[in-house]
This record gives C-alpha cells, sequence and structure tokens, in this order.
C-alpha cells in the first residue's frame, strides 16, 4: 500500500489550513461593493402577512433595499421544490404545499422569512430590519403530529386536507398477516424517534454577485452539493440559466445532511443582487439555523413483530408517522419512505413486512435528511424491538439477534434492498469480545453492590449507503441521477490534479482521494490536489451525502485514473520501445517489467504535452474524465454493545464502555474512517441522551438555543473501542462501503438498550434525559 | 441604536463616577451574561464601565478565619487557588464546576452574585457559609442580598468589590448539571459552622431563586449523616420545571444533592 496509498493512516492534508485558522469559509469572503442582508422571520407558527410598512426603514442611513414576498411573486421566482416524488397507495401524487421563499401571504412556522433588508453593513441591516413594521393575524397553529391529523385541527396548506402529504406502503400485506395469524409471539413496542437540530459548526450562509455586463451570477454557499444547487436554482426558480450560473461552495465547515438542500436565503441573495445591482451577502446566525436549517428524524411509530415457536422472526408490521414540518424541503419526502422502510429488514431474515408511512405537515421547521436520514430510524426501530423482543421471550439479546440474522448473499429483503454480502456474525462476535459480553452479569452485580443499575445494549445495524443506482433510484421517484464524476488531469510537469463531483466539507478528501493516486502511480500525496467545489472548475457532480464519496465519487477517480494510465503506459512504451503489455508503474515510474527499462511519470506527462513523439495517432495531453453510477447500493453494517451505568439517585447516565464493530469493506485511511465513526457515535449518542428540538402546542420553538438545545460535548461521551471487521463490497471495485452514518445509525439503540436493561422497564423516550430516567425508574 | 461607550475604570471610584455621569449605564464584569444579553439587542446601555481590570477587586485572601474573594476575580482563579482550596474547599470545588473552561476563564463571583440567576452556583456557597457581600458604599449579610430571581439588593451604581466568607468547620457542594447551559439543574451546598449551627442552600431549584431548606437544616443539626435525609421528603411546590426538569424531580434532586454533599463534606 505503500505509506501515503489505500490502508494508510495519513494525516490529513487539509488540517494545517483548518487548525491555523487559515481555511476560506463563505463568510471570509468580501466582494467588492459588498452588501449585507438581514431576514425579517415571521415570530408566528401560523399567520397571515396582512401588510408590510418598510416605509422608516428605507429612510435609515445605507439602507439599499427592503424586498418582500409578493415581490418574488411579481418577479415570477419559483417556489422551493422537493426533489422526489411519493405515490400514496391510493395512487395520487404527494400533495405539495406552496413555499416560497418568503412568504407573500400566508407565515407556516417560527423563523420563516416574509422580507429581508439589503444595507450597507450587516448591523444596518438589521437596525432597519427592527424598524420594518408587519401586520400579521395569528392562526391556529398546530406542532405535534397526532394533533394535526385529527379532524378540526388547523390546516396548513389548501393541497393537503388532514394536513397529509401522503399514506405511502410498502411490502406484502398479505403474506404479513397471514405470518401474524400463525405466529406464536407478537412483540408490540412504540416508539417516537426524536426531533433533532443538525448544527453544523458554520451556519449556512450566502453570498451572491451578479455581473450585468456578462448576465451571470456567482453564488459562494455553504453546499454539500453546490452543482445540484446550480441545477435547482436554475431548472426550478428561473434565477438563471446554468451556463450563467456559477455555484461556488468553498471550505464548509459541517454539513450532516442540512447543507444538502435549496434554502431560501440563497435563492433570496441571487435575486437581490441582481435587483440591487451589488453583491449579497447573508450570514446565518446561531438562531437561525435552529430556526431555518432543515431539522431531522421526527417519527412516531408503531410496530409489531411476529415470531415462530422457535423463536424465529415471522414478519413485521410498521405503522409511521413523519412529520415534515410546514414545507417538504428539497429530498424530504424520500427519507421516511425509500431511506427509511426499505431497512426494516435490518440483519434479519424476515419472510414479511409491510410498512406504512403517513407523511404529515405541522407549523414546525421544515425536516429533511440528517446524517443516517430514515436509517437511524429504521435501526433505532429495529434494535429496540430486537431488545423488547428477547426480554418478552426471555432469551439472550445478542443469542436472538444471531438465531435470526442473514447469512447467505446476496439477500433479497422484502422491502427491496438487496444485501450484497456481510458477515453479521463476525461483528457481532468482534463486539461481544470488545466488551466482554460474557463478563457482563459479574460487573453487574457489582455495581449493584455499589448501588448503581448497570446495563448492557445491543445495536446491530445495516444501512445502505452510496447512494446510488440512477435506474433505481429513478424508478422510485427520485428527481436527480445518483452517479459521480471526476477527472485526472495530469500536468506537464507530473503534477496531478483530481477534479471530482464529491464535495468535503469535513470528510478529509483533500486526504483520502490523494491516497488513491498515491496507491496507483505510487508518487507522493503532495504532489496532487483535489479539486471540488466549483461548478466553473468541475464538469458535473452529485455531492456529498449518503456515504457514498469513496463508494461512488473515489470509483469515478478510479475509472478516470485507468483511463489516464491506459494512455500513459502508451506513451511510456512508445518511449521505451517496449510492449504496452508489459508497462508496470511502480513509484512514480512507468517500467518494463523483467528490466530496468523505466521513464519517469513526469517525462511522460512532458511527452503527452509537447507531442513531439506519441503513437501515431495519439491525441496531445493526459487528462482523462469518467462518470461512474453504481450497480448497487452499499451496505455498511455492524455491532454497537453499550454498557453503562444508571445513578438511581439522580437518573443519569455514565458510559462504562462502547465498543463499535464496523463492516465498512475496505477503508482508504483508518484514521479518518474512526473519526467518521467517532463523530457519528456522538450524534447517535446526542440523539440518546440529550438532543430534542422541542415546540410547545402553539408551534413556538422551545429550544432554540445552545442553553435550552443539549449539544453532546467531550465529557458526555465515553472513549470508544473500535474495531473492524471486513468484507468487500462486490459492487464497487475498491470493495468499499462507506463509513459516514453508521455511528449516527446504530448507537442511538445501544444506549436506550443498556438504559432499559439497567433500569428494568422497556418502556423509555429518547432523549433519555435523567430527569425521564429518573421518572422511569420511579414509575409505578 | 445600539451604539454604546466603553470605558475601562482602573479604580473602584472611577468606575462609580463613569456610571454616575452615564445616561442608562451597566458595569461589565466577565461578560457572561451582559455581553450575550448585548448581542441580541435584549440591552442597550448608552454606557459599559469595565470594572475587570480593576487591581483592586482581584484576588483570594484568607485572615484568620476568614476567605475573601475579591469581586472581579475570575471562577477559574479560585478553583485553582491554593489558599481557596486550603481555607474551603468546596468553595473552590463550586467554582470548578461552573460553566466550561471559557467561562471560568472570564466569569466573575461579583458578577456572577450581581446577576443572581436562579440557577448559578456562587449564591448557594454565598447563603449556605453567611458569607458577607462587600461594597463600595456597605457590607451585606448574604441571607439579605439575595431578593429572588435576578434582583439582589444593590443599589443602582453600588459596585460589589468583595465577598468574605467565615471559614466552616465542615462544608460540601453538590451539583446536577443542566445538559445544555451547565448552569445548576439544581445544586446544593451543605455548611456546618465551627459553632455547629448547619445551613443548606438550593440553587436551580426555586421559582425564588437561591433558597435554604430548612427540614434539611434541622435534620443534619440533628444528625450530619447522608442518612439523616432518608426519610425528608422536598415538596415540589414553589420548584422550577422546564424540559430539562421537573418540579418533582427537582425536589428529588435537593435532596439527593443534599446527601451528596453532606459526604463530600465528610
Amino acid at each position: 500500500m505503500g505509506v501515503e496509498g489505500i490502508g494508510a493512516r495519513v494525516v490529513r492534508k487539509e488540517d494545517k489550513r483548518f487548525i491555523t485558522g487559515k481555511g476560506r469559509y463563505v463568510d471570509d469572503i468580501k466582494l467588492l461593493g459588498m452588501t449585507h442582508a438581514h431576514f425579517i422571520r415571521s415570530p408566528h407558527a401560523h399567520a397571515k402577512v396582512k401588510a408590510i410598512d418598510s416605509s422608516a426603514a428605507l429612510k435609515m442611513p445605507g439602507v439599499v433595499a427592503v424586498l418582500t414576498g409578493q415581490q418574488l411573486v411579481d418577479d415570477k421566482v419559483g417556489n422551493l421544490i422537493c426533489g422526489w416524488a411519493i405515490t400514496s397507495k391510493d395512487g395520487s401524487p404527494m400533495k405539495m404545499g406552496a413555499w416560497p421563499a418568503m412568504a407573500p401571504e400566508t407565515v407556516r412556522f417560527v423563523g420563516q422569512a416574509v422580507a429581508v433588508v439589503i444595507a450597507d453593513s450587516k448591523n444596518l441591516a438589521r437596525d432597519a430590519a427592527e424598524a420594518v413594521v408587519v401586520d400579521y393575524e395569528e392562526l391556529p397553529a398546530v406542532a405535534d403530529v397526532h394533533a394535526a391529523i385529527k379532524a378540526g385541527a388547523p390546516q396548513l396548506h389548501p393541497e393537503a386536507p388532514g394536513n397529509q402529504v401522503y399514506d405511502w406502503v410498502i411490502g406484502d400485506e398479505g403474506a404479513t398477516d397471514a405470518a401474524f395469524a400463525k405466529a406464536a409471539n407478537v412483540v408490540k413496542l412504540d416508539v417516537t424517534n426524536n426531533r433533532l437540530a443538525p448544527n453544523a459548526m458554520e451556519p449556512r450562509a450566502a453570498i451572491a454577485d451578479y455581473d450585468a455586463a456578462e448576465e451571470h451570477f456567482t453564488l459562494y454557499t455553504t453546499s454539500q452539493n453546490p452543482h445540484v444547487a446550480r441545477l435547482v436554482l436554475s431548472a426550478f426558480y428561473n434565477i438563471a440559466p446554468e451556463h450563467k450560473l456559477r455555484v461556488i461552495a468553498p471550505d464548509v465547515g459541517g454539513g450532516f445532511g442540512s447543507k444538502i438542500f435549496i434554502y431560501p436565503e440563497e435563492m433570496v441573495a441571487l435575486w437581490a443582487s441582481k435587483k440591487v445591482g451589488r453583491p449579497v451577502k447573508w450570514t446565518g446566525d446561531r438562531t437561525e439555523a435552529f430556526l431555518t436549517d432543515a431539522h431531522g428524524r421526527d417519527h412516531v411509530t408503531h410496530a409489531e413483530m411476529a415470531f415462530d415457536a422457535n423463536n424465529k422472526i415471522t414478519g413485521l408490521k410498521v405503522k409511521t408517522y413523519a412529520n415534515f414540518g410546514a414545507y417538504m424541503s428539497l429530498f424530504s419526502s424520500s427519507v421516511p419512505t425509500y431511506l427509511y422502510a426499505t431497512l426494516l429488514s435490518g440483519q434479519y431474515n424476515i419472510p414479511a413486512i409491510h410498512a406504512e408511512v403517513v407523511g404529515v405537515y405541522t407549523n414546525t421547521t421544515p425536516v429533511d435528511a440528517y446524517r443516517g436520514a430514515g436509517r437511524p430510524e429504521a435501526s433505532y426501530l429495529i434494535e429496540r424491538l430486537m431488545e423488547t423482543a428477547a426480554r418478552q421471550l426471555k432469551v439472550d439479546p445478542a443469542q436472538l439477534r444471531r438465531s435470526n440474522f442473514i447469512t447467505q448473499f446476496p439477500h433479497q429483503t422484502p422491502v427491496i434492498m438487496a444485501y450484497d454480502t456481510g458477515d453479521f456474525n463476525a461483528s457481532l462476535d468482534a463486539a461481544m469480545k470488545a466488551i466482554d459480553y460474557a463478563g457482563f452479569a459479574a460487573r453487574k452485580a457489582q455495581a449493584k453492590s455499589q448501588g448503581k443499575l448497570r446495563g448492557i445494549g445491543v445495536s446491530c445495524y445495516i444501512e445502505a449507503c452510496g447512494i446510488a443506482p440512477s435506474k433505481a433510484v429513478g424508478s422510485l421517484g427520485a428527481g436527480v441521477g445518483l452517479w459521480e464524476s471526476a477527472e485526472v488531469r495530469v500536468n506537464p510537469v507530473g503534477t496531478i490534479e483530481i477534479l471530482t463531483g464529491s464535495h468535503s466539507h469535513g470528510q478529509g478528501h483533500e486526504t483520502t482521494f490523494c491516497q488513491l493516486v498515491a496507491d496507483r502511480l505510487g508518487v507522493p500525496i503532495s504532489q496532487v490536489s483535489i479539486v471540488h467545489g466549483d461548478t466553473d472548475k468541475v464538469q458535473f457532480g452529485m455531492g456529498t451525502y449518503g456515504s457514498r464519496s469513496a463508494a461512488v465519487g473515489l470509483t469515478a477517480i478510479l475509472k478516470a485514473m485507468e483511463k489516464m494510465e491506459s494512455k500513459a503506459k502508451k506513451i511510456a512504451a512508445h518511449a521505451l520501445e517496449a510492449s504496452e503489455a508489459d508497462i508496470v508503474i511502480e513509484n512514480g515510474e512507468f517500467k518494463v517489467t523483467g528490466t530496468d527499462k523505466a521513464i519517469a511519470l513526469p517525462m511522460v506527462a512532458l511527452a503527452a504535452y509537447t507531442a513531439h513523439n506519441l503513437p501515431d495517432g495519439m491525441e496531445p495531453g493526459l487528462k482523462e474524465s469518467a462518470f461512474y453510477d453504481p450497480s448497487n447500493f452499499t451496505f455498511p453494517a455492524g455491532t454497537y454493545i453499550c454498557e453503562l451505568e444508571v445513578d438511581p439517585g439522580t437518573g443519569k447516565t455514565s458510559f462504562v464502555n462502547f465498543v463499535a464493530a464496523d463492516d465498512f469493506g475496505r477503508l482508504i485511511n483508518p484514521m479518518i474512517v474512526e473519526g467518521q465513526v467517532h463523530g457519528g457515535l456522538v450524534q447517535g449518542i446526542g440523539q440518546a441522551l440529550l438532543e430534542h428540538a422541542i415546540y410547545d402546542a402553539n408551534g413556538q420553538p422551545v429550544t432554540a438555543s445552545f442553553m435550552d438545545y443539549a449539544m453532546p460535548r467531550a465529557d458526555d461521551v465515553p472513549s470508544f473501542n473500535l474495531s473492524h471487521t471486513t468484507t468487500l463490497c462486490p459492487g464497487n471495485p475498491l470493495g468499499i462501503k462507506g463509513c459516514g452514518e453508521a455511528g449516527a445509525i446504530g448507537a442511538s439503540a445501544a444506549v436506550i438498550n443498556a438504559i432499559t436493561d439497567a433500569i428494568g422497564k422497556n418502556n423509555l423516550e429518547m432523549p433519555a434525559t435523567p430527569d425521564r430516567v429518573w421518572r422511569t425508574i420511579h414509575a409505578a | 441604536m445600539y451604539q454604546t461607550t466603553y470605558h475601562r475604570a482602573s479604580s473602584v471610584d472611577e468606575a462609580a463616577s463613569l456610571f454616575g455621569k452615564a445616561s442608562e449605564a451597566k458595569f461589565l464584569a466577565g461578560g457572561q451574561t451582559l455581553l450575550p444579553v448585548m448581542k441580541q439587542r435584549l440591552a442597550s446601555p448608552s454606557d459599559v464601565v469595565d470594572l475587570s481590570k480593576i487591581k483592586e477587586l482581584i484576588g483570594v485572601e484568607a485572615s484568620g478565619d476568614t476567605l475573601t474573594i475579591k469581586a472581579a476575580t475570575p471562577h477559574y482563579d479560585v478553583a485553582t487557588s491554593d489558599t481557596a482550596k486550603k481555607a474551603i474547599p468546596a468553595l473552590a470545588y463550586l467554582a470548578s464546576l461552573i460553566g466550561d473552561p471559557a467561562v471560568r476563564y472570564r466569569g466573575t463571583i461579583g458578577g456572577s452574585i450581581a446577576n443572581n440567576d436562579p440557577a448559578a452556583d456562587y449564591p448557594a456557597a454565598l447563603l449556605a457559609l453567611g458569607a458577607t457581600v462587600k461594597t463600595n458604599k456597605r457590607s451585606i449579610p448574604a441571607q439579605d442580598f439575595f431578593k429572588g430571581l435576578f434582583t439582589t439588593a444593590l443599589e443602582d451604581g453600588e459596585i460589589i468589590t468583595a465577598v468574605s466568607f467565615p471559614v466552616p468547620a465542615k462544608a460540601g457542594y453538590s451539583k446536577m448539571r443542566h445538559p445544555a447551559s451547565r448552569f445548576a439543574l439544581t445544586a446544593v451546598f451543605v455548611a456546618q459552622t465551627k459553632s455547629g449551627e448547619v445551613c443548606v442552600a438550593a440553587t436551580g431549584a426555586s421559582q425564588s431563586g437561591v433558597m435554604r431548606v430548612g427540614a434539611i437544616e434541622a435534620a443534619l443539626k440533628a444528625n450530619w449523616s447522608p442518612s439523616a435525609l432518608d426519610s425528608i421528603s422536598i415538596p415540589a411546590s414553589g420548584l422550577l420545571a422546564d424540559i430539562h426538569g421537573s418540579a418533582e424531580y427537582r425536589a428529588n434532586l435537593v435532596k439527593v444533592m443534599a446527601q451528596r454533599a453532606v459526604t463530600a463534606a465528610g
């Protein structure tokens, strides 16, 4: 592999600039003549906008313009879209309520923009915003899914009677009912998957710059997928045709899904920059992040699992209500359907599954993909069910899982997914060994003698990643393909630029992607640079989410590398007067195998560009590109086991040990993989113990600052014990499965299973705050 | 409209004078409350008078049976002060639990008690230890200083200069941290004076701010041990309730934290 090749723990190239404060984020960019935008946002969860009086504000110093939703309508700027069409069980399309970037008539969640002030400075814009008088007529609001679907509930959109977006089903209902009719035991569980605020370290930001001479826009924005942003802004919002719009996502400080979507603010900034004839900058603050970044999760589910007399699962029934908030965000519709219900088989052989998902509008911030997106909700449900079943059936929870594992691959589940490979026993064995599962009973007894309640919780997760085959997602309603593109440019001096449609916002692409090049060519990674995040530089790309950058993006680079290497070998063979088939690449040289004849990469590159002596008919240059579309999803899987203690006096949870045994296929940089797992586990633990985006009954957010919304901190989480078991993914040549979301998908169930084991009560909702645990311990 | 004039005072007298001349002045110490509130535009003082660089307001001193912490001493200094740790270790421990490292480097004892947040740590220590708040005008016993939520006996323009604590025979502090803010979800300071009096103060619990807990004081006076509180039940009425802790939970915490504080006190 070499010291910098595949499998090497190479220190991240990008960290030098990040940790020395030299990262270049959107807010660091200043353009000549730049104005600043401040949005005026609704304080009400549901209200009519009767009038907006900006006369006083327009007279204030430095104020350039006050723009409203009605002006967006007048200028025929399109409404925001949802890019994945879901069909209800009655055959009707999902019910889309119109979402204008600024509300001209009705606001439907606290924080929705109604107007924007453009001024010479951020503070002047903020001052003037206070002078804009918005006359609202408050309407009744609803925040809870069950309340929203009741007869007589406040109605959000005329297009969606009963506040229902869709009522979607998957699986074979008849076969599932038949399995339950014959069941020896049925296990039932109600769970809520708590709403989360994503809280990337860098808030969203945008700078729009309209060039009147060229009728061309440039947008700097905090995006995980700048090409998709350009596509959507061009195709649906009438901002500008694609060749007149450049989108740049420079350094981006975390996304976790929340920066996939197209939001009102960047649309308004683009539109406003043309209107005022100057660049427009908007940088969100943390409160705006809480109010307007798409939230995650928020499911309420009832599930039942049928077992035969041998404790084999025979069927699964699930009914989930998904709270979408006030509007359908860009990929929201797919999250509780194709990213959730298709994973309900977990790691288990389940012959019959039927799931129904009801999507619901409420007067809350829109909900969309957040790290894991549907798969954490599926994994949490299944793993809580398995633990509940083990308790009810009085069998060891690890053994119940093992006896139901899928062991033959490929495996077609009853819910679309065809698992390609895996070894679920291997990861369970590794995790049980790492935590000394066999010794737990003695440790529990020891803890009890010290007044502590000790518990252990298992979570065997599986996810579908590397999204994914374009044809497959297209047949399921996706509005885009999910391939990736790459370009390899070998410069005349032999240095290499890799252009990728993936986007790094913390994942370490600048290191990992170079390692593939180092591995194949034997050149140091210092000679390779990764170019991404600019639609003018990179031809096209689908961006980074769904743990897809390595499995899809890196494979595209591999395909382009193979083309480049093939041409370079021809040049080398020509120069060395050897057969192309005899050329091998080692340590940056093209060698004739079995001889000492060799030509260094820079000489090959120079030959390609001087073109003085190329093989007959060969084009000059050494640059190749590829689009790669995978044949299947990838299926990372693993086992997490958590051991913890609960203090019965306070209900407080303390971790004793947390082990993770993951199967991610081939690892490119194990150190970066470990970092990804650490971050994911912390987010999963955060969901289990701390985080909850709460609204009161009137739709007012209760947790819109870090004083109320509990983010996990370093001392809230344990040191993790990580290990890997490996089955190579057969779906891509590198054997990669992806690692970005696993921790967030598998961790929460392990924690809740451990707490409920410790306290001997099965019903406990997330987040398991000390108060909630204490009340559960002491409940009758 | 949100402009303010910043003054860095070099003495208490100068600070008082600057404050008196301004139309709507605020004193700034560590800025852990005032600055966030100003950033949110919920406060817009005409003038801000910074006390944090006044040398006479910084330091920890012990003399006889009294530990004195000057008002602008940051929490970190108290937490790491050998003098404080020797005289009243429970007080240094309390300071080490305030907020997070950034808060402890900036926040001051004077700022904490002048703000009198109902979940702040220091008020519990002042009340339980029978401390005296020294100002540029007078001395105020702790029991007369705290007047309910965010309210104190301080007059407009009055500057806290120091807090003096009688060194107790025993003292202990036990805190359940608020998971988001790291204020006290509920925390209890217990103290036994050298003459055998017992004083117990809880913070983060009551709707009226820091409070004495008479039932616990009586039980501990009779028997200074955690088990003395086993049969005590704290009523939930009048206690705070929010998304992180119900009133019943806080009532439980008052008792459990008191027991643990007694254990810590020895």
